[in-house]
């Protein structure tokens, strides 16, 4: 099938969610109700690190209004000795974040939580709890927590045998480095540093959470999985899965932030103890000083080319801060860095460090866009070295299919030279430059995930189609499974309804992340659909008396397959339902499956900026995002997953950071100053799909959603040197560094 | 304390409702008056997601008190489409993609509305900086600002 | 907030009664876009809220047959920004006002909030000093009127004696050959505090500027008015010389502090950048360009 052929898929459908989001009436997490519900609050530690010697909760329980109060010892005890993984989250690490257990380890870090009638009557409460604290020293920074001498955050943390923050290590390694450096007559060596930076959603973290007597537990909660959100509570409060109901309400914006819970263990404990519905909304505040924003990194990059422009070595070693708890995003950083080349002698070393910050949570494509930043910046300064056009010095060293990555994989048919050529020749590449204006360009890639999905088909009886999938959905993935539906059925798009099913109604999903829902749900809603044509053909041959092999489905209709099967007028798909009882029963099919062959994703940017030299203040003029989607089953949501990343990147580059002070506490808790790109600081965000199909996927889909945030660190920061002449080794590129730098070159 | 009863019209319609002294209209409006569709999203007036308009003029709702509501008229997501048939930026938002989760979504119509409806013909930049006070996080502006000048070119056409 | 009490009076002088009354924890209330971000934030816990937006002094707009014009203190942006006339007159003032926000802040904030929350930063104050706009102030013992720079007195902290209220603002008869500019450095295209924020005030007769005014805010714990940047415009043709002299003046009075939205390096270098421009904007909207 050509997109040409295509009825839906390829085309820009309207969301089948949209009207409740235009009207206001879409539910999200902090809409709910539920009769007799109260409020719960949290007790944060004011100290960034501090051991925790005792909490006498004893004052806040008298208070009038209070129902329940609950510390990390009502959560189930997970020995620091031994590690138990749910995917990539470590529950002895889940649980602490949640609640405090025998330190508070970031200023924020939960310590205890009161439920109460009302939220001020609860906020007041939270004062009446005393906790004696024994205050210990801090680190924040990545560097400074590696020094010898650092505060240590946990004493079971050893590297190379002694106590450190240092926690985890991943090494890829292909050939011989120094060998390969030893070859080179280009070597460029740059250290880089960048800032946590927050997933920024606009929705605070919210759930609404009733446990009855029994232990049957209904937690609605915006979270981006519904299963993860199930096992995650059930490991920290001991009521099995069985015995709880996650319901994914609408999310308003996850960007991986809401891969990991935070409130919905604290609110079963309380409603289990309290006996009523317990509701929790966190404030921006909280959000922003209690909530995983992604890791600040010092990183070191070494790239050697031979003068012909082949780049024969690559080195990285990249330090990610994991905030209180081991799990930084090194994967993400020392896997991506270098994927997008194709390099004989790889040495990439991720590094994962712990500090008194919060714990990171995933952010888009977590690490990759702090290893592509550097690998990027490099490649920019050793194509300069070269005298190479940096596209077409990237173009020479592309990955392609058969390539091996340093992170192990041989890639398939990959679409990644297609990006370069089409950024080369853009209209963008060659349009003209004024003063003070600059271009840059960059790469990345991104591994994408398959992963597990269902999804249940069903023919209603008056023949429309009712489909259920279990992703939340974050970006418009309804509109394509619909598509998707529509097309293979061979009906009109707008009779098929899509709604997320819970953990009771559908089965195992995996998180909406790791770019995979259009990606998983496609094959399982493809797989469901064809059975369902199976069975609406077998219908066919039983109401014409034929064989079923002689019936094919064409155009929406159930046909004899040849003139030699009968001459039988076509069936419609409501004409079969209306007979579904008659035939056989209901018409329907589910499929569950690990999905697998989900392959890594590229992108290339083309990056112009201006600079105010009086000023430094550094604006985005024009942007253009090129990526490999595979097959664009919504051109206008993979467009739109590229445009929101982009404007990540770009925030990312020039204004956002966490700023702390000398207590170490989050200074700029606040969208005021957390600074977002806002709408006139954006310009028209051009995007070009490139489709090269996935061939292991029966759609031809590649996942899209966390590539378009990798490029645009490196791409802003190219342009910034093209406009100035002066490279920026730090984000974000903000005015006063920026005219301190020229300030310096003066 | 004391609870005050206010009376005001929202959506044209009237309404009379309980709130403390303290309350901001954006707490009587998710609460008592159950209309969730303006939404917090920071509580500072940093983020716009909680635009209604108070006699006609945009305004965060987290930044007024619900007492203040007395006497005056509120509008709010709940009344832009109008019967069934939805207001032509809803439309053209769902047509061009302008939003992702949508959280952000009702206030970014709120204040488009507002925007068209005092100047017809805005240029971009002029969108830009109307919806600056809208943040969003999943679209990077681009579709809401072609949207928006879409259904502006739209209404101009059909009011000739 | 279970002891809060919100009052809306009518009539200045039952405005000010409840003022008094109402004692220490008293607050008044404008567009409320500081006052409920202070509420929300737990730093300020006020007992009584006097809502003084009903009071038709504190919401009107007067232009005197003398070409001055008297705002009312509580008048909002986005009314200030559609009065006919008052932008032609005082396009600085103007933008000034309608820097402090976003739209929907627009549609609430006012230049006597701005000015009474007495941030070192608020957007409207440079302006008004650079106008020699004055306050009228009413109070228990009646009324007074004081030039703008004259009201704060520290971050967070004004002039005003206990139970007064601004009332409006007073900007005298333009003589012809003025305009008026504001700039401010912030970060971002929109939604940020000042990082330093200029407000100029000239009037050109023959080429010559025969009067200037300077202000300054962020870079000080209250508004500067810088005189000396002042006269070094006046009597000049506000050639390089004369507006480098006055960037000077405005770098010398320069004592900001760190924090998180500028550094002391910073901002003392782009007052004078922001001076620079200032000037050439008025003068430009002098000559009618």
């Amino acid at each position: 099938m050509t997109v040409q052929d295509n009825k839906w898929i390829g085309k820009r459908t309207i969301r089948p969610d949209g009207a409740d989001k235009v009207t206001g009436r879409a539910a999200y997490a902090a809409d709910a109700t539920m009769t007799g519900m109260i409020w719960a609050k949290i007790l944060r530690s004011p100290h960034a690190h501090a051991r925790i010697r005792s909490i006498d909760t004893a004052k806040a329980e008298a208070l009038p209004g209070v129902r329940a109060v609950m510390t990390g010892m009502d959560l189930v005890h997970f020995p620091v000795e031994k590690s138990v993984m749910l995917g990539i989250q470590d529950m002895r690490w889940m649980s602490r974040n949640v609640m405090a257990r025998e330190k508070a380890l970031f200023p924020g870090h939960p310590v205890a939580a009161v439920a109460a009638t009302s939220e001020s009557i609860a906020a007041e409460a939270l004062k009446l709890i005393e906790v004696d604290y024994e205050v210990l020293p801090w680190v924040i920074d990545v560097e400074e927590a590696m020094k010898p001498g650092a505060p240590i955050l946990h004493d079971f943390v050893r590297f190379e045998g002694a106590p450190s923050n240092i926690a985890g290590r991943l090494e890829h390694k292909l050939g011989d480095v120094e060998a390969g450096f030893a070859k080179a007559d280009v070597v460029v060596e740059r250290s880089f540093r960048t800032k946590p930076i927050h997933q920024g959603y606009i929705e605070p973290h919210a759930c609404l959470v009733s446990v009855l007597p029994d232990g049957k537990t209904t937690i609605w909660s915006s979270s981006q999985g519904q299963f993860m959100v199930r096992a995650m509570c059930a490991y920290l409060t001991g009521i099995p899965q069985s015995d709880i109901r996650a319901i994914p309400a609408e999310i308003g914006g996850g960007f991986g932030g809401k891969t990991i819970i935070y409130l919905e263990p604290v609110a079963m404990v309380l409603s289990k103890k309290s006996g009523r519905p317990v509701k929790m909304v966190m404030t921006r505040d909280e959000v922003f000083r209690a909530t995983g924003p992604t890791s600040g990194s010092f990183s070191t990059v070494k790239i050697g080319a031979t003068k012909d422009g082949r780049i024969v070595a690559a080195k990285g070693t990249f330090h990610l801060q994991a905030g209180a708890f081991p799990g930084s995003p090194i994967r993400g950083a020392a896997g991506c860095a270098f994927s997008p080349y194709d390099i004989a002698n790889v040495h990439s070393l991720g590094l994962d460090v712990v500090s008194n910050r919060s714990k990171v949570a995933a952010y888009r494509a977590p690490g990759a866009p702090l290893g592509a930043y550097g690998v990027e910046c490099v490649l920019d300064e050793v194509a300069e070295a070269l005298k190479m056009d940096p596209l077409q010095f990237r173009l020479k060293n592309a990955a392609k299919e058969g390539t091996k990555a340093a992170y192990g994989p041989t890639f398939p048919r990959i679409g990644y030279e297609e990006t370069l050529r089409a950024a080369f020749e853009h209209p963008h590449y060659k349009a003209p430059l004024g003063p003070k204006r600059g271009r840059g360009v960059a790469s990345g890639f991104w591994f994408n995930a398959g992963g597990e999905s269902s999804a249940q088909v069903s023919i209603t009886e008056d023949g429309n189609v009712v489909v259920v999938t279990g992703h939340p959905d974050i970006g418009g993935s309804r509109a394509s499974t619909a598509n998707i539906t529509a097309e293979l059925l061979g009906i009109d798009y707008r009779k098929v309804s899509v709604s997320i099913g819970d953990t009771s109604s559908i089965g195992f999903s995996n998180l909406t992340g790791g770019s995979r829902v259009t990606y998983a749900s496609a094959m399982v809603v493809t797989h469901s659909t064809e059975k369902v044509i199976k069975t609406l053909c077998e219908r066919a041959a039983k109401i014409w008396k034929i064989d079923p092999e002689a019936v094919v489905w064409q155009d929406g209709t159930a046909r004899p397959a040849g003139e030699n099967a009968g001459k039988f007028p076509p069936l419609t798909l409501a004409e079969i339902a209306a007979r579904a009882s008659e035939t056989g029963g209901p018409i329907g099919a589910g499929t569950q499956l690990n999905t697998t062959g989900a392959e890594g994703g590229f992108g290339t940017h083309i990056c112009d900026v201006e600079v105010d030299v009086e000023l430094g203040i550094v604006r985005v003029l024009r942007y253009t995002a090129i990526q490999d989607a595979g097959r664009a089953i919504h051109p206008s949501y993979v467009e739109g997953q590229m445009q929101g990343g982009v404007a990540q990147g770009i925030g990312w580059a020039l204004s956002e950071e966490y700023l702390y002070d000398k207590h170490g506490r989050v200074d700029n808790a606040s969208f005021l100053d957390y600074r977002m790109p806002v709408c006139s600081d954006l310009p028209m965000l051009d995007t070009v799909i490139i489709e090269v199909p996935n061939p292991k996927h029966p759609q031809g889909v590649r996942g899209v959603g966390e590539v378009p945030v990798v490029p645009p660190l490196a791409a802003v920061s190219n342009a910034v040197y093209n406009a100035l002449g002066r490279r920026f080794y730090s984000l974000p590129m903000s005015p006063p560094k920026v005219l301190a730098e020229l300030d310096r070159a003066k | 304390m004391a609870k005050l009863q206010v009376s005001t019209t929202i959506n044209g319609e009237p309404v009379e409702f309980l709130c403390s002294p303290g309350e901001t209209m954006l707490d009587a409006l998710r609460g008592p008056l159950g209309l969730t569709g303006s939404k917090e999203g920071c509580g500072s007036g940093d983020c716009g997601a909680c635009t209604i308009t108070l006699d006609g003029r945009l305004v965060c709702s987290c930044l007024v008190l619900a007492a203040e509501a007395e006497g005056r008229q509120i509008g709010t997501i709940e009344g832009m489409a109008k019967g069934g048939h939805l207001h032509p930026l809803q439309t053209k938002f769902l047509e061009m993609a302008a939003l992702q989760c949508g959280i952000c979504t009702p206030g970014v119509l709120m204040a488009a509305r507002a925007l068209l409806e005092r100047n017809p013909d805005p240029t971009e930049e002029e969108v830009r900086f109307w919806l600056a006070g809208n943040l969003c996080r999943c679209t990077g502006y681009d579709k809401i600002v072609r949207a928006v000048l879409e259904t502006a070119a739209e209404l101009r056409e059909a009011a000739q | 907030m279970s002891d809060l009490h919100y009052l809306s009076p009518r009539t200045l002088d039952e405005a000010i009664k409840a003022f008094s009354d109402a004692g220490e924890t008293a607050r008044i209330l404008a567009g409320g876009t500081d006052l409920l971000v202070q509420m929300r934030a737990g730093t300020v816990r006020p007992g009584t809220i006097i809502d003084i937006k009903k009071i038709g002094e504190m919401t009107d707009i007067e232009e005197a047959p003398d070409g001055s014009f008297v705002v009312g203190a509580a008048v909002s942006g986005a009314v200030l920004a559609e009065h006919p006339r008052f932008g032609a007159v005082w396009p600085g003032v103007l933008e000034a006002v309608n820097l402090i926000g976003s739209t929907q802040i627009q549609g609430r904030a006012s230049a006597g909030g701005n000015l009474c929350n007495a941030s070192p930063a608020g957007d409207s104050v440079p302006a008004l000093v650079a106008a020699g706009a004055t306050v009228t102030v009413a109070g228990p013992n009646g009324r007074r009127q004081l030039p703008v720079e004259a009201v704060p007195a520290g971050p967070g902290r004004t002039n005003l004696a206990r139970g007064e209220i601004v009332v409006g603002f007073r900007f005298p008869p333009r003589p012809p050959g003025s305009s008026d500019a504001y700039l401010r450095m912030i970060p971002r295209t929109e939604m940020d505090i000042a990082v330093v924020g200029c407000g100029v005030s000239l009037t050109l007769r023959d080429g010559i500027c025969t009067a200037a005014r300077v202000a300054l805010g962020a870079v000080a714990p209250t508004v500067l008015l810088v005189e000396a940047a002042g006269k070094a415009l006046t009597g000049s043709k506000l050639d390089d010389a004369a507006v480098d002299a006055a960037a000077a003046a405005c770098r010398a009075v320069c004592r900001p502090i760190d924090d998180k939205r500028g550094t002391i390096e910073y901002r003392t270098k782009i007052a004078g950048v922001l001076l620079k421009r200032a000037v050439r904007i008025a003068a430009d909207r002098v000559r009618g360009a």
